[in-house]
């Protein structure tokens, strides 16, 4: 029962890349990866049910962690072009 | 022994629930024509398929220490999930994607 909802996940997470692929823009790309992120996680937790593996959800949380981080990270680089350790301060940011 | 029953049905059916709204939102985020609705379809992935899944595998798995971390995964994700959904359309609209509105000139300017 579980493996029907982990196959399902995977033709979603699919779903999501081939937008991830699209994407006309960046900002599209930036959103496909974070639903993808999130599919990840939700897969994590599945197969871990799957197979029997508690542990599995710390991973799931970690994963979670990490996908938001990686978001903001990447919005924050091509707003400012830079992740905001050397203070830039080019002309265009008010 | 009907009670465990009834907890099975149960959480099957949101766990059956939450992998359609993850399919339909995915499904959404690939075929909406525009940025503006697709965003609104990513953030369908992110509440209501989650929140349904996860809470399905929290019944599933009883009262233990794996619902625990269900139900902390739950409220991260619930918090994070819109939280990058926004920062993505704020840095869309920032960056100038304007969302095609239909009216002739925009009252207010973002």
């Amino acid at each position: 029962m579980f493996l029907i909802v982990a196959i399902v996940l995977i033709i979603s997470m699919i779903l999501v890349l081939l937008r991830l692929y699209f994407g006309p823009t960046l900002y599209d790309r930036v959103l496909a990866s974070n639903v993808f992120g999130t599919q990840t996680v939700l897969f994590i937790g599945v197969v871990g049910f799957l197979s029997g593996r508690p542990d599995f959800l710390d991973i799931a949380l970690l994963y979670a962690l990490i996908n938001f981080v990686g978001t903001i990270a990447v919005l924050k680089f091509f707003r400012y072009r830079s992740i905001g350790d050397i203070p830039v301060h080019n002309q265009e940011s008010e | 022994m009907a009670l465990d029953m009834f907890y099975d049905i149960l959480s099957w059916c949101l766990i059956g629930l939450g992998c359609f709204f993850v399919l339909i939102g995915a499904l959404g985020v690939l075929k909406l024509p525009e940025f503006w609705s697709r965003l609104h379809a990513a953030s369908v992935v992110e509440s209501a398929g989650m929140i349904l899944l996860i809470s399905g595998l929290c019944i599933q798995s009883g009262l233990s220490l794996i619902t625990v971390k269900l139900i902390l995964l739950i409220v991260f994700l619930f918090l994070t999930g819109p939280t990058a959904t926004h920062a993505v359309a704020s840095a869309a609209l920032v960056s100038g994607m304007k969302p095609k509105s239909d009216l002739k000139e925009p009252q207010d300017s973002l």
